[in-house]
């Protein structure tokens, strides 16, 4: 019964607690993941032939913990550690449920520390929380090996040599820290979604990557806008098989066969939603969630509830006065109101900075006024968005748009 | 661990202050510190006059270069500092952002490093 692919859904399963747990024994994360290898490695050597333990995470552990000593003793920079080291026996000792628990969100709040710079926090998140390999993490963010190699070398100086402390912080200090550990999360689930310049739509894993590792949050950090973000991921995820056609063409929310919506997967997103709106006052990810839910439910874009998608807007918008909610607070208006009450908020929009170059602001414009008939101005909305977007999906599916435009003309 | 927080405004902010609130700051300073030394946080500092009275000092190939003002123009220019004692980098990011110019300036928190031993 052990064989590879016991050994390696063991190291799927445990890999990440044993890791966030020597890098606490061992104060180092370079040191805590050498010894996590080891420790796999020694049990793919010795669990055939002795058995395997009653406690698999502790006997790997502990057996991490013992290669790492023996490193730093081998490196002879004992001297240099001696002080950080936690006796070995008391350690393993310690190490019950709760504290290997701990060590997973010490591990998070760590990698997600806001003196890192945020491209290392992503970088890092993956390879440590989500157990990627460098290779993995660099091509799923469109970088060289040796750019993301490079980043993470950085930012594991940086918390070593400034002192990050590896600690969850605490109850005082957490509205500060954890909205810094979510942005990460979304960033993660963002960048599945959407690499700008990148010729993907969809690429599955690293959103089901930021799922997971809310999922694991949600359960050991009770937090209304844990679960919120967790409601939204699952809501947006649902989508995924709707959003682009067999060629990989982007289909509009409105255009999506939403027979093809993940049903089971919308349901549990709708049950995290209601554990996020039982914790009052509902966060920015809870109502972004909350106006997830209202299109997961509705059985068309017409069918849909915009009068209550515009309320939500006005209170995402309360929270955060952000062009980009105004923007999509407009396009629900026009929805609700009709495209002249939508397109009367965009005009008052334009003086924003932000908008100019903004290509999705003319992509609503063009649409809106595609909407209301104005054709003229349509062409010239969506000419303006081409010239600014990046990505190739985006682009063909505004030049499909203007193109039938011509058509119709 | 030892962090220096080294304190930068933009001294026109400064100038354009009344004499009344240059003074408050300054006492508002004086007494943080003196929190920060009750709590053993302290270690030392100084505020800095303006930086027009900075001179840079190179030395090139055995020639000593001197030139007025800082080593580097910059928007904001360093004010003061503070040799703090801290646990760990949270404490030490929690205590420079009590540093009341951290309210109109910025504050750069460094790990001082250990020079090693003289061999």
């Amino acid at each position: 019964m052990i064989d590879d692919q016991w050994i390696g859904e063991l190291y799927r399963q445990e890999s990440r607690r044993v890791l966030s747990t020597l890098i606490r024994l061992l104060s180092d994360f370079t040191l805590g993941e050498e010894a996590m290898q080891e420790a796999f490695a020694s049990a793919v050597r010795q669990w055939p032939v002795e058995g395997v333990p009653d406690n698999p995470t502790a006997w790997l552990i502990r057996a991490g913990h013992r290669k790492g000593i023996d490193q730093i003793r081998r490196k002879q920079t004992a001297h240099k550690y001696s002080h950080l080291l936690v006796p070995l026996d008391a350690a393993v000792e310690e190490a019950d449920k709760q504290d290997i628990e701990d060590d997973q969100l010490r591990l998070l709040f760590t990698c997600c520390h806001p003196a890192l710079p945020l491209s290392a926090r992503v970088a890092l998140t993956l390879r440590e929380m989500c157990g990627l390999t460098s290779e993995q993490v660099a091509s799923a963010l469109f970088l060289k090996p040796a750019t993301l190699a490079q980043r993470i070398v950085r930012a594991k100086k940086k918390i070593r040599d400034a002192r990050i402390p590896y600690e969850v912080p605490e109850a005082g200090d957490l509205p500060e820290r954890l909205p810094g550990v979510l942005r990460v999360i979304y960033l993660v689930f963002n960048e599945g979604y959407s690499c700008s310049e990148g010729d993907r739509v969809v690429d599955v894993s690293l959103s089901a990557e930021a799922i997971r590792l809310a999922e694991g949050l949600a359960n050991l950090m009770p937090e209304g806008e844990v679960f919120g973000l967790l409601a939204l991921m699952l809501l947006h995820h649902s989508r995924r098989y709707a959003r682009e056609d067999e060629a990989g063409e982007l289909i509009t929310l409105e255009d999506q066969d939403r027979d093809r919506w993940d049903d089971a997967m919308i349901q549990v997103g709708l049950q995290w939603l209601e554990a996020a709106l039982a914790r009052t006052p509902a966060g920015p990810y809870t109502l972004q969630a909350s106006i997830a839910a209202v299109h997961a439910q509705a059985a068309s874009a017409e069918a849909t509830d915009w009068a209550r998608i515009v309320r939500l807007y006005d209170a995402l918008y309360r929270q955060q006065p952000s062009p980009v909610i105004a923007l999509n607070r407009a396009v629900a208006v026009a929805m609700s109101n009709g495209p002249r009450e939508g397109l009367q908020l965009l005009e008052a929009l334009v003086n924003q900075r932000d908008f100019v170059n903004y290509y999705l602001y003319h992509a609503a414009r063009a649409d809106l006024h595609r909407r209301a008939g104005n054709l003229a101005d349509a062409r010239q909305a969506y000419q303006r968005a081409l010239a600014l977007v990046t990505q190739g999906p985006q682009r063909r599916f505004l030049e499909r748009r203007l193109k039938s435009l011509n058509e119709n003309a | 661990m030892k962090y220096v927080a080294l304190v930068y405004y933009q001294e026109s902010i400064i100038n354009a202050m009344s004499e009344q609130e240059w003074h408050d700051l300054n006492q508002e300073c004086v007494a943080g510190v003196e929190k920060l030394t009750e709590r053993g946080n302290f270690l030392t500092g100084l505020p800095l006059e303006s930086v027009e009275t900075a001179t840079t000092v190179r030395v090139r190939d055995d020639d000593v270069l001197v030139t007025d003002g800082p080593f580097a123009e910059t928007k904001e220019q360093l004010a003061g500092f503070y040799l703090l004692e801290a646990r760990d980098l949270n404490e030490a990011l929690q205590l420079a952002s009590r540093i009341p110019p951290a309210r109109f300036g910025s504050i750069e928190v460094r790990p001082a490093r250990e020079l090693p031993p003289k061999s």
